[in-house]
Formats: C-alpha cells, structure tokens, sequence
C-alpha cells in the first residue's frame, strides 16, 4: 500500500522537474534553423551613403557581426552601450542591420547614442529580416570568413553573452 | 409585433452592409484563401499563441505579404511552408514533421498513455491476486455484535 502511494509524489517530482527546467528556459529564444548555413545574400543600401550599398559577400574572408536593430525597438537601446564599447575594441567588422526603420529616425538615434556600426545596410521593407529569420529585434549573427552564420542572438547582446560567447567564437573562427 | 418584424428588419439590413463593408481587400479571393489556408497552419513568432493568420504583429503582415507574393508567383503549398522553415524552423509549424528532435513531441503522449495502461494493469492484477483472509473467532463475535446492534436500533426506531 505504502508503495502505491510513492506512485504519485514520484510522478509529482518528475512533474517538478520539468516545470523548474521550463522557468529557466526562454520561451523567445527558438533555435536558429540557420547556424551553420550560409548567409542570405542581399544587396541593400547604406545608410547615409548616397548610392553606396551593402552585402554580405562584401564580408568575405572576414570574421563579421550583423546585428539586427532599428530606432523604434526599445531593447535595442539596452545593448547599445556593449556594442559601442566592443566596436571601440577593433576586434572584428561591427555591421548594421536597420531593420524596418525611417532613414531619419535612424540617423538621429545613431546620432544620440554614438554609431558603433562600420555600415549600416537599411531593410526599409523588412525583407531581409525574413531572409534571416528575424522576429525580434535586436539580433545578432556572427558569420565567419566563408559566409556562413556560427552564432545567433536572439535579444539584446549583454556584455555577459559577449565575453562569454561570441567573443570566444570569434577568437575561433579568427585563427 | 409589428415593430419586432422593423427591428429585425433593420438588424437584417444592418448584418448585410457590415458585411459589405468587412469583405477583405484583397484583390484576389483565390489568393486569399489560399494565404490564409497556409497561415493558419503557422505559428506567429511575435505571439506565440497565435496563428499567422489571426496576429496582427508587424512581422504576421509581412510573412503574409510574402506568402500571398509567393503564392501569385506560382509557388506550391510546400514550397512555401518550406520557404518558412528554412528561416524560422520547425517551431513555426504547428504540425511539426516526425523526426530525431521532434520524437519526443510526437512520441511522448503515447508513452505517457502505455505508462498509464501499465500501471493500472499491474494494479488491477494485484488486486484480483488479494484474496479475502477469513475471519478468526474474536472477529466474527465482533460482527455479530455489531449486526445486533443495529438491527435492535432499526427495531426502536
């Protein structure tokens, strides 16, 4: 009697389990189908450079980021200081993405929080963002020398997921 | 009665010109439905509970402009639930296709079922195993006692 008692208090651990491991995880965070693929070529133009435009196979042979970002997404904001501070470090190409965004409104939000991009592409219609899977700005991607994406962020780059993460890849795919 | 058949009426009329008026834009019904037959098997990434079909989140728009481009430029129903998985994975399908990562998902309630059906075998075995033990001397008085008891007290009732 006493075993089958057991039964349901086991069944409730287990039950437990799952919801603690459930808590911890981001229900946001999806795993990129396309790591280890090559990157979706584009061609865009740059913003505020008259004509002058961008693709990702003007990357090639370089360890690069592409991170994802626009001036109306708040969260952007949040790793912008981490992204400024590593573009001031030289370690690889820093490219934006502006993702659905006002020529104008980008300018000036680039203008008040300090540019750490060395180009920025501008997907004005979004199409791009579809090619990368994007569905929640800031993302980050980080494509190595052959075109192909390693890494994908999915949410603001914080300084612990930068050091921890994809500084160590980069240093990687660099040698 | 006269004016329940006005209102009636007039909420008739008013059904018919709403509906006029909801009808959606699109210039072609084919290609409509055939966009919203396919969104409706998607998941929109923004909310998560929600079908591409029913969000309303910037990015449901935009697959759905690019769902209704593709279906105008000829492409297949798989073509272009194939056109999303590459990009957003098998999370955006709500019938995700049986394979390695998804066996779990598609396996797991059948498990859990023969787990179930396994438990109350071994139970219902165990039980039908149990046989009664006959009463001993000191048991049966108690019985008879108690049996008494109450049959004097429905007596005086």
């Amino acid at each position: 009697m006493k075993r089958v008692l057991l039964i349901p208090i086991a069944l409730f651990v287990v039950l437990l389990g799952f919801l603690a491991v459930g808590l911890n995880k981001d229900p946001h965070s999806i795993p990129s189908p396309l790591i280890d693929k090559p990157a979706p070529a584009f061609r865009l133009p740059q913003l505020g450079a008259d004509g002058k435009t961008f693709g990702p196979e003007d990357m090639r042979g370089k360890v690069w980021i592409l991170n994802v970002w626009a001036s109306w997404c708040v969260s952007c904001r949040d790793e912008h200081p981490v992204l400024v501070a590593f573009s001031r470090t030289n370690t690889v190409p820093l490219v934006g993405l502006d993702y659905k965004d006002k020529p104008d409104d980008a300018n000036r939000w680039l203008a008040s929080f300090g540019n750490p991009y060395q180009i920025v592409a501008v997907d004005a219609d979004g199409r791009v963002g579809i090619d990368y899977g994007v569905y929640g700005v800031p993302e980050t991607y980080v494509i190595d020398r052959n075109g192909v994406i390693r890494y994908k962020q999915i949410g603001p780059v914080t300084q612990e997921v930068l050091d921890q993460t994809i500084l160590p890849l980069i240093r990687k795919l660099s040698t | 009665m006269k004016r329940l058949t006005l209102m009636c009426a007039a909420l008739c009329l008013a059904g018919s010109v709403l509906a006029g008026e909801a009808r959606p834009l699109a210039e072609d019904p084919v290609v409509e439905q055939r966009m919203i037959a396919i969104s409706e098997e998607l998941r929109c990434l923004v909310c998560q509970n929600e079908s591409l079909a029913g969000s309303h989140a910037e990015l449901a728009e935009d697959l759905r402009r690019e769902i209704r481009t593709m279906i105008r430029a000829g492409k297949s129903d798989t073509e272009i639930m194939d056109f999303l998985v590459a990009r957003y994975g098998d999370f955006v399908r709500y019938r995700p296709p049986l394979k390695g990562t998804t066996l779990l998902l598609w396996g797991g309630p059948f498990v859990l079922l023969l787990g179930g059906i396994a438990g109350l075998l071994l139970y219902l075995r165990q039980r039908n195993a149990q046989t009664d033990a006959p009463l001993d001397e000191a048991e049966r008085r108690r019985v008879a006692a108690l049996l008494a008891d109450a049959e004097k007290r429905n007596v005086s009732q």
